[in-house]
């Protein structure tokens, strides 16, 4: 997925500035930055959700906003943080709805063993039967990823995955979105606030600062004394543990 | 699979039961024995009034509670139906406007007009709720109250100025007292329109999870949106040019339904849409009996009725939250997968 030059407005005001950058196939990216830096609409803006005021989002060749919605949607998955349920469905009933852009309302018998499976990876079996609005945040979290996984695409967007869930729930997130990496071989873009997730479970970083790019790069990279400071605007101090430059701000 | 059955088949034998006995309720003294006897004038009563009452019943109830079914997953609301979210008030205002312009309309002419109003002030309403985000979900119904209640003064103004408030009463209280051959056809129209809904019911699904959930999976959110109020719309509409307003049932039939069954409409609708058939239908035997001879409009009985059922569901929703009924305890689990696959079956 090739971005650039990418902008956006709101009421005459930009929010996003001639953005480009080029996300690599099989690596987890996080976008990071302070509040109103633009990094939630860019995440938008490349999932199709905000429509772009100029500028190119190139998607294996052709413009995000001239694909199908229902064949992009079996190439490139996005949750948002809007995806607050209310309804009564249960775990396995969300799940299925991942495979509606291939099979609408007539599952398959091979659509019902991708749901199997996908249910399966996320431990969810259990839970299967139980209605979304009963589980704990953490839980839902982990369907929404499996319907996600039931989805099946390259691609998988995910805003502020992290959000709401405690430290032990926001951690297995992370571990999730590695194995997605990993095992499946998906390309995972996030949307983070906590730089040292960030640092910990990403392959590169996008850091954001008034609606433009501050610095896109490696971890290594990107997570520095200097770089952070500038972003930010507070001081840090960057530990190595474990081969990861991890941060402490003060 | 036997769970998911189960309920279906109580349901569609109760409403059997109660359908064939509602056939031989009325001032006219007629048993299946005289029908069968060949009594010419009592197959008359019969195919007449009796049968169509019955048939018109069964749309009204199917058709109620399945619009309200459709609006309350498109809004994701569980308060919104065709009281309120200001449909029944358009259909209203759309066959006074009939009886005003065209005064030698027939009941055609009147439906039209209830159709195209009913779909826009539906969409008016939910074009509305969606420009402001509400924090709080009772916000919704009580803005749809208020839209509806304006429709209806403007309503009620015209029908004053022009003399036509009697005969615009005939469609403010819903009954089912005129119902005859002949003149209440166009509630059949209910039928393929649920039809219609049940084939769209995964999109309403997907819709109702919101805007973005939609897109993700490649659902266009406001064609779907608009297509589905456009049938709940046709659905009232259809109903209240023949029979009236009838209040409620689009709002506590999906809810009690939903309480036991959860909100996937392929697995609750055909539920609903019984149970809708059976709430109204045991209203009209009851509005035809308490003061027999005479009887009593359905819109009382109803109103009556489903106040109360309505004020239950909230002390209930207070008391335990959005927990749903589990009927047998554990054995509830193994209900979901089946819904899942019996719907795709059916």
């Amino acid at each position: 997925m090739k971005i650039s030059e990418l902008t956006k407005r709101y009421d005459g005001k930009t929010v996003v500035d001639a953005v480009s950058f080029t996300i690599p196939k099989g690596k987890v990216i996080s976008l990071i930055g302070p509040n109103g830096a633009g990094k939630s609409t860019v995440m938008g803006m490349i999932s199709r959700l905000i429509a772009h005021d100029s500028g190119l989002v190139d998607f294996e060749g052709k413009d995000i906003g001239k694909w199908k919605s229902k064949e992009l949607s079996k190439r490139l998955a996005i949750l948002t943080q809007s995806n607050s349920i209310q309804m009564k469905l249960t775990v396995r009933e969300l799940v299925a709805f991942g495979r509606f852009p291939y099979s609408g309302s007539r599952l398959t018998d091979e659509d019902r063993a991708i749901i199997d499976r996908a249910i399966a990876y996320m431990e969810l079996e259990e839970f299967q039967d139980r209605f979304i609005d009963e589980l704990s945040g953490g839980q839902r979290q982990r369907a929404l990823i499996a319907m996600v996984i039931a989805q099946d695409t390259e691609y998988i967007l995910l805003d502020e995955p992290t959000n709401n869930l405690d430290i032990y729930h926001a951690t297995n997130m992370m571990k999730i979105v590695r194995r997605l990496c990993d095992e499946l071989g998906k390309t995972v873009i996030l949307v983070l606030h906590e730089i040292n997730y960030a640092a910990f479970y990403s392959d590169y970083i996008c850091a954001f600062k008034d609606g433009r790019i501050a610095k896109f790069g490696t971890v290594e990279e990107v997570i520095t004394k200097e770089n952070l400071s500038e972003i930010y605007r507070v001081d840090f101090e960057i530990l190595n543990i474990q081969g990861k430059p991890l941060s402490i701000y003060y | 699979m036997i769970r998911l059955s189960r309920s279906t088949l109580i349901l569609s034998l109760a409403l059997l039961l109660l359908s064939v006995g509602s056939l031989f309720v009325g001032v006219i003294d007629l048993t299946p024995g005289a029908l069968l006897a060949g009594d010419l004038e009592l197959l008359e009563i019969f195919l007449i009034s009796r049968l169509p009452r019955l048939l018109a019943i069964l749309c009204t109830g199917v058709g109620m509670s399945v619009a309200g079914l459709i609006m309350q997953q498109l809004c994701s609301n569980k308060f919104v139906s065709p009281t309120t979210g200001a449909t029944i008030s358009s259909a209203q205002f759309g066959i006074l406007l009939a009886l005003l312009f065209l005064p030698t309309s027939t009941l055609w002419s009147r439906a039209i007009f209830a159709f195209v109003f009913a779909v826009l002030g539906t969409w008016i309403f939910v074009w509305f709720i969606q420009r402001i985000q509400f924090k709080d979900a009772v916000m919704v119904p009580l803005v749809g109250i208020m839209f509806g209640n304006v429709i209806g003064g403007i309503t009620s103004y015209l029908a004053y100025k022009y003399e036509m408030t009697q005969a615009l009463s005939s469609w403010l209280v819903g009954h089912f007292s005129l119902v005859l051959k002949g003149r209440y056809e166009i509630v059949w129209l209910a039928v393929p329109l649920v039809v219609l809904a049940f084939l769209f019911a995964n999109h309403f699904n997907i819709v109702g999870m919101g805007r973005d959930f939609s897109k993700n999976l490649g659902v266009p959110y406001n064609v779907v949106l608009f297509l589905g109020l456009t049938i709940a719309a046709m659905i009232t509409a259809a109903i209240v040019v023949v029979v009236g307003s009838i209040s409620y049932i689009g709002l506590i039939v999906p809810n009690v339904v939903a309480m036991f069954k959860g909100d996937k409409i392929r697995g609750t609708l055909v539920d609903t849409a019984l149970f809708g058939a059976l709430f109204v239908l045991a209203c009209d035997m009851i509005g035809r009996v308490v003061i027999y001879p005479y009887e009593l409009p359905i819109e009382l009985i109803v109103g009556i009725l489903g106040s109360l059922i309505f004020i239950g569901l909230l002390f209930y929703r207070l008391k335990h939250g959005r927990k749903a009924i589990r009927l047998g305890g554990g054995s509830g689990c193994c209900q979901a997968p089946t819904q899942l696959e019996g719907g795709s079956a059916l």
